[in-house]
Formats: C-alpha cells, structure tokens, sequence
C-alpha cells in the first residue's frame, strides 16, 4: 500500500517549488511581458523551527512511523531533523542523553480535521468563525482567516502528542472554503505556525449538512438550493463546470495572451484543485454518496484525497482502495444524525484490511486530546473479531497516512532520517488508556514537557483565569 | 400514566428481580473486582443462583455440580457498571425529532415530564451501552421549556419489554449559563424560577384549589416537584462554575431537607472540601479539560482525582454525548486513572458510587445478596483495548449482538459475485 499511496500524491518538493514560482510571479506587475498569475501563497507561512540542540534518545520502544517497530532503540535528532534510528547508534558527544526505559517513542500525531481556532474555547458566539454559511459555495473562504492562535485547544492538542493538524472550514457547505496546515507551535499570528509548504486544501461536504442548512434554512419552505442529496450533487457539477471554464481562460490566456481573466476568489481555488494543486478534502457519511463523488471526480478530472468521517467506509473499502482514497474516521462516535447511524467501531480496522488509507481523526477539541487512545480502540476491535494489525502498522492512521492526506509525507510523519523531528515520548504503550505523551518534539525543539510547568504553553485568554496553568 | 400501568411495570419489575433460572451458574477463576471490602480476589469463584449472588470465594472454592460454568481465567470480572447520567435509550437519532423523547421545548409543562414514558428498550443504543459492560443506566430527560429538565430514570440494559425501570429515580434541572439561559436571561431569574417553584410545591394542593396556575409552575408540575421539595426524591443540578457550585450549597444548607447531588462540577476541584462537608455527590466527565465556556475556566482532567482525595463521592459518565455514548465512561475514567484517580475509586465511580448516589440497592459490588449484574471482561475494564466477555443481568446472560455488530458481520466480506449483500443476514 506505501508506495502506491506516495504515488497518488504530489511530490512536496516538486510542489513547493511550483507554489514558489508561483507566489514569485505576482500579479498585475504592470510590465506587459509579465504574465498575471494568481498567487498561491498570499499569507506565507513564516514559521521556522524553535532553537534546538540534539538529542539521543535511548532505550526505547520506537515505532518508526512506516510499520516498524524498534526494541531498545535509539533516535538521533539534529538540526531539527531525524538524524538516525536504531539499534546500534553512537551518541554524539554534543547531545542530550534521554533514557527512555520503559517508554515508547513515535512521529508525532497528526490530525487532519480539526477545527481549533476557528470554533476555538471558550465556545461564545463571538468565536464562531469555522463556518461561512452564507451560501452553499464558499469556496472563496479560507480557514486560516478564521483561525484565532490564542485557542487554548492547541495546547491541550499538545499534551496530546499532536505535532501538525489540518484545519477546516465547517461542513454547512458544499464548497465549505481551503483549509491550511499548522504546525502545533503556538504563535502570535496564523501565519507563525503555517507549516511551511503545506499544500491547500478545499473542504467539501456531503449529505444532510448542506440540505440541512439551505434546502430547509432560514425558517423557510423550502430555503434554497440545495434542498436535496440530488441538489448536493447538482451544486458540485455546475461549481466544477464553472472552474473548468476559469481554467480554460486562464489556460488561453497563458498561451494566447489578451487580456488576464478577471480574478474570482472562488473559482481560483476550485482551478487549483482540477490543477492538481489543492488536495480535495470531502466530508461525506455514507458509503453511496462516497461511491457518487468518485465519480463526479472522474467526470471533472480531479482526485479526492480523503473522505471525513466516511462512517460508512467499511461498505466500500474495496472500492475505496481501488480508487486510492483516504479515509478519516472516528473510532466510534455514531447515531447522533441518520447518516451516523450505521457507524460500527471496526471501520477503521475494515477499511485497513481492505488495503486503503485509514486514517484516525478528531473533528473535536476533545477527541484531539487523545487520538492514541481513538486508534487503541479501533486496533482492538478489529483483533477482536481476527483483524490483527501490528501496533506498529496501525500507528500509520496517526501519523503517516494523515500526513499523505496532507501532502506532507515527504517532510513529516515518521522517523525516517531527514524528516523533521516531529517526535513524542510517550510514558508507556501509546495503546493504552494510562499513557501521557511526556515529551513532544517539533522540529526538534522541545515544545511540551509533562513534568515541567515551564515547557508547558498557557495562552492569553487562560492568563490571570482560574486553572492558569494547571494540570489539563 | 395510570395506576394499572405502574402496577404492571412493577410486576414486571419485580418478576425479572427474581428470575426462575435452571440451574446456578458459577463465575470462575478470574480476577474479581468486588467493590466491597473484600477488594478483588485473584482467581476466584462467583457463585449466583436465582438471579442473586450466593457467594464470593477464593481460588479453588468448590463448585455446585450442577452449576453451569462461566470460565473466567486471565479475565476480569466486575459488576456491572452504571451509567450515571446518560439519554441511552430515549432518542435513537439525535437530528430526528421524531425520534428524540429528550426534551420538549414546546410542551405546557416541564416538572412533570417523565423521562420513562419516552423509553425504548428496543433503542439499538441500550444494546450498545449494555455489550460494553453497562448493566443499568441513570437516564435524564433535557431541559428545554424552564431550567426542570423533568423525571429522570434508572433501567436495566436488558432490551427486554419487561425491563426493570425505577421510574422518576431523580429531576433534573440545569442551573449556570443553561439554567440562566432557560430562566430568562440570568441566574438570579434561574434562583428566582427555582425558590418559586418550590414555594408553589410546598403549597401544593391547597393553592391550586382556585386556579391551575401558580407562581412558577402549573399545577401538574408542582404536584411533580412535591417528593423533591420534601426530600423525597434526589435534585440533579448540572452546574460547572465555582461560584454556581457555592450557590447551591448555600441552598442545600438553607434548605437541608432536599437531597441534591450535582452533574458536571468542572470546577468542583476549587470547592472540594466544602462538597465533601455538605455530603453532596457529585457526576463528572473526565474528558472536560477546556475552558469551553466562562463556566468551565477551571476545568482540569484532575478534577475527578482532586474531589475524591477530598471525600467527595464521584460518579463517572461521558457527559459529552450522552444519547449513544454512555459506553465510553470506561474510557472517561481510565483517563481519570491517568490523571491521578486510584485504579480502585475509579471503578467505584462507575459503580458503587452512582448506586449510592441513585440509592440502587444491590447493585453495583459483588458480594452476597446483590443482584447478579457481573460482566466478565478480556482485560482491564477501564483500558481501551478491553471488552466484555459475558454480560449478565440478575443472572441472565445477556445477548452480546446488536445492530452494529450485525452491519459489521454483514461487510466482514465485500463479495458479491454471487448474491448482493443485502442476502448476507447475520
């Protein structure tokens, strides 16, 4: 499955340079040799890895991150990055030594659907910024402008072991807005803690949200378009018809020159993702809808790289991993709405076994916390019923797969020497319900400590309140 | 609801206490937790007979010969836990309002809304809740009209028609930023709502003798509030802040009569001691961590522990959804385990401590006499790898199926080259 996996996604490398040129071109310069461009970065990330030293830990159980599993092992971390893994190492005369007997070591966990900081706590209605239900299309929306750093939820996601989440706009819509990978390091501003090249995003949805929402909106009968799952789809079809025209002008106008099409903040994200640019994240419950968007994908010429929730997905895996997408789910969490109700707790497991992307992920300020905990369930439901995945294997819908989600595998989401070293030490077995993350790692700066209140972030809305840095 | 109808449901209640079993059934060799002062016994035999514990026993304790044998090595075994606060069982989809008995917004009356009168043991949630180890749940309607949420329940898991069900077990009422919210805007107007309201209770009947209307409440829900109002009947008040928390307890010293006990309390740890002093239990959900609401500031995962060390009882639940999640109050407090709760007063959260807060006699330890309620777990029933083996209610060993474990078998096999699934009934 690794392989073809990395394959389905594009090289970050390549990418990255790509959204350099491209943010490079500018737009309108004014000199008529200069094409206009449309910028694909205009709110560049400006993170860069904390200060810090190397680090050897030692005597620990490591999960590499691609399936392996390490006894006695040791990580090198230098200049930020995984410098080696093994059994066998020297430490560098220059690191600090930390033995880790008895404690297990992994990447560092990635969320890729969490909506902290644009539904941040406190939950007060000044702080609703994750959904922009004005119309079933928003694409022109981006989650980063509602992001509020001061959430005291990336904190609590730290304790957790996250080390990148993947922000989304809310599910209202069909065309609910891009969404914007973040590195877990708190920071003055959004942009402080963009991870660095990360691809965009695009939020879509399925089912009963959007008909929910605008076919029975407002109060009224009936709201508006879409009204039905058959309007969903309507919505989808002429949105992607529309962007395959912007596309062609922008196409004709970089071959043929005239006149640069007129800008339109919506269709430019919708042309970046049939440009391969934007990875297609799509809220979608049931298995027949799933099987439906594959097809509107093949229609229009993009891929979707991960359905959410995919509560369903175990009906369809085959056809899941036939089509290469990714599945990001909950252990567990069902019924609350009709297209929830067939939500089992081996979905995750199922849909590994099949040979497609599984993915563990929050859509909660809570879950995020513990998804250790999320994958632990899953792993032992599925062992349960004959389905038994190596704990090192199934750390995969943690780490690795959400990173492939994402477009940043190639920089994160295991151990691999010359990946950031996005790391967490756990106090024990990661699957199970007593294991603290005790330190956690990003870029190799130490950026959580359990045992010591001084390496343990508080945010400006918690300062000079009860509990100021407690225990969480 | 009729006299005839309660009469029947007690029957019912009373012949499921006491089912005609065969023959005894005899747990062996696993690890017991008994709740009681005989703490676990290693390897152990559980002897039941007529749907009650006849005896606990060490290692190698001789065995009736007619006894069925439930093998129980390397296992855990427990009672049954409880579920302290959940709406298992009176709503099946959440979004579908036809399907929802949790609350009435709508509705001329509040009080005396009863939770039971909404339960469906056939809800799939109840088989859920039951197959990972919840024997009995505490089930609380949701306040809408007023800050009464109305007549909360406890029932067994069993799915039966005839399940056992302690009716109006408790009322629930919501104080903080909900109750305020109901009240009409503030927590003086939920504190003025709720003396006027007991004030109507207490004047009960001779008020209503001209008019239905009293103060605060018509006359069908004053006359619901009289046990509560004399101390009949336990107050649930969910509330979080401190400052709400020591409002209630100046209450309940006022007015030492009613029996409170308080869901929530995210910021019990900061009133700790005087919680313990006025012996008001308290239910809390250890997931609660983040200042969610200007109530909730002060939430810490440390709760649970600080108020135990204190002497606080605490019941555990996963208060975060209540409707289909119950189940995962192992996982909550496993996560109170790992934030300093002892092993042991966790599992008293999830057992002996919501049978002391709802007064279920029997139910919650294994010892002699109690209700056979035991689940036989693969693992540590707090840790979330674990699942039960067998589950049992007064004796009866319950079915381990449910609709979610039906759609699983169905798609265990994506083949259809010669039927559709549709064929595939498991």
């Amino acid at each position: 499955m690794g392989l073809m996996q990395m394959n389905r996604f594009p090289m970050a490398g390549a990418l990255c340079a790509a959204l350099l040129l491209a943010a490079c071109g500018g737009q309108d310069s004014g000199d008529k040799k200069d094409k206009a461009t449309i910028p694909a970065n205009p709110f560049p990330s400006t993170y860069e890895p904390y200060p810090n030293s190397a680090v050897f830990i030692t005597n620990a159980t490591i999960i590499d991150g691609t399936g392996g599993l390490i006894d006695k092992g040791s990580l090198l971390i230098r200049n930020g990055k995984v410098s080696a893994i093994g059994t066998d190492l020297e430490m560098p005369e220059e690191a600090t030594r930390i033995d880790a007997e008895g404690r297990w070591v992994t990447p560092g966990i990635i969320d890729n659907h969490s909506h902290l900081g644009v539904y941040p706590s406190p939950g007060v209605s000044a702080h609703g910024d994750g959904n922009e239900i004005s119309g079933p299309v928003t694409a022109e929306v981006w989650s980063e402008h509602g992001v509020w750093p001061q959430d005291p939820g990336f904190t609590r996601a730290m304790a957790g072991g996250i080390t990148s989440l993947h922000i989304l706009p809310g599910s209202a819509n069909l065309f609910g807005g891009r969404g914007v990978t973040l590195k877990n390091v708190p920071s003055r501003t959004v942009q402080g803690m963009k991870f660095p090249n990360a691809p965009y995003t695009l939020k879509m949805a399925c089912g009963e949200n959007p008909k929910r929402v605008y076919g029975y909106g407002g109060g009224k009968y009936p709201g508006g378009s879409p009204y039905s799952r058959m309007g969903n789809v309507a919505g989808y079809r002429e949105s992607w018809i529309r962007a395959a025209d912007y596309k062609r002008k922008w196409e004709k106008y970089a071959n043929e020159g005239g006149d640069a099409p007129m800008r339109d903040l919506e269709l430019d994200t919708l042309k970046g993702v049939l440009d391969g640019d934007i990875l297609v994240h799509m809220h979608c419950y049931r298995a027949d809808e799933m099987a439906q968007v594959m097809d509107i994908s093949k229609e229009f010429g993009y891929k979707v790289t991960a359905f959410h929730h995919a509560v369903e997905a175990y009906k369809i895996a085959d056809k899941l991993a036939d089509y290469g997408a990714c599945s990001s789910m909950w252990a567990d969490w069902w019924g609350f709405k009709m297209e929830a109700y067939d939500g089992i707790k081996e979905n995750v497991p199922l849909v590994h076994k099949a040979g497609a992307c599984a993915i563990v992920h929050s859509d909660s300020d809570v879950g995020i916390q513990r998804l250790n905990q999320e994958a632990a369930k899953a792993w032992a439901d599925g062992k349960k019923i004959g389905i038994s995945i190596p704990e090192q294997e199934a750390w995969q819908w943690l780490s690795l797969n959400p990173a492939k989600s994402l477009g940043i595998a190639e920089m994160t989401g295991s151990l691999e020497p010359g990946k950031m070293a996005d790391v967490v030490i756990w106090s024990g077995n990661p699957f199970s319900v007593y294991t603290k993350a005790d330190q956690v790692f990003i870029d190799g700066a130490l950026m959580y400590d359990r045992s010591d209140a001084a390496n343990r972030p508080v945010m400006d809305f918690e300062l000079g309140q009860p509990g100021e840095g407690d225990m969480k | 609801m009729s006299a005839q109808r309660i009469a029947s449901l007690l029957a019912a209640a009373a012949c499921l206490a006491l089912p005609a079993l065969a023959k005894p059934i005899a747990i062996v060799g696993g690890d017991i937790w008994t709740g009681t002062s005989e703490g676990t016994i290693s390897k152990g035999v559980v002897l039941i007979d007529e749907g009650r514990i006849v005896s606990v026993s060490p290692a190698g304790s001789p065995v009736p010969v007619d006894a069925s044998i439930v093998e129980a090595s390397d296992k855990w075994v427990t009672p049954g836990l409880i579920s302290a606060f959940s709406r298992t069982g009176i709503v099946e989809v959440d979004a579908e309002e036809t399907t929802n008995d949790t609350a009435a917004g709508e509705s001329d009356y509040s009080v005396a809304l009863d939770a039971a009168d909404g339960f469906n043991p056939d809800a799939t949630s109840v088989a859920v809740t039951r197959i990972e180890g919840f024997t009995r749940i505490a089930v609380a309607p949701s306040a809408s009209a007023n800050l009464f949420a109305g007549q909360g329940f406890v029932a067994d898991t069993s799915g039966e028609a005839d399940t056992d069900i302690s009716r109006k077990a408790f009322l629930l009422m919501s104080m903080g930023e909900r109750g305020a919210t109901l009240a009409g805007g503030s927590r003086p107007a939920a504190w003025a709502q709720f003396r006027a309201a007991l004030d109507d209770s207490r004047a009960y009947p001779a008020r209503y003798l001209a008019s239905n209307e009293g103060t605060a409440l018509n006359r069908v829900d004053a006359a619901a509030l009289v046990r509560a109002a004399r101390g009949e009947q336990l107050i649930l008040i969910e509330a979080q802040k401190a400052s709400d928390l020591n409002a209630i307890m100046d209450f309940a010293e006022a007015n030492s009569d009613l029996r409170i006990a308080i869901v929530g309390a995210d910021e019990g740890w900061r009133v700790a001691p005087r919680l313990a002093a006025s012996g008001i239990p308290v239910i809390v959900d250890a997931f609660s961590n983040l200042p969610a609401s200007f109530e909730q500031l002060g939430a810490t995962a440390e709760n649970a522990s600080r108020l135990m060390e204190a002497g606080v009882t605490v019941a555990i639940a996963h208060l975060g959804d209540s409707s289909h999640q119950a189940r995962l109050s192992t996982q909550v407090a496993g996560n109170a385990v790992a934030n300093g709760l002892s092993h042991d007063d966790a599992m008293r959260a999830l057992t002996t401590h919501p049978a002391q807060i709802f007064g279920l006699q029997g139910l919650g330890v294994i010892g002699p006499g109690a209700r056979a309620d035991i689940v036989v777990w693969d693992g540590d029933p707090l840790d979330v790898t674990s699942n039960p083996d067998v589950v049992m209610i007064d004796g009866k060993v319950q079915s381990l199926e449910t609709r979610q474990t039906q759609l699983r078998d169905r798609y265990l096999k994506l083949d259809e080259s010669t039927r559709p699934l549709a064929y595939v009934k498991p």
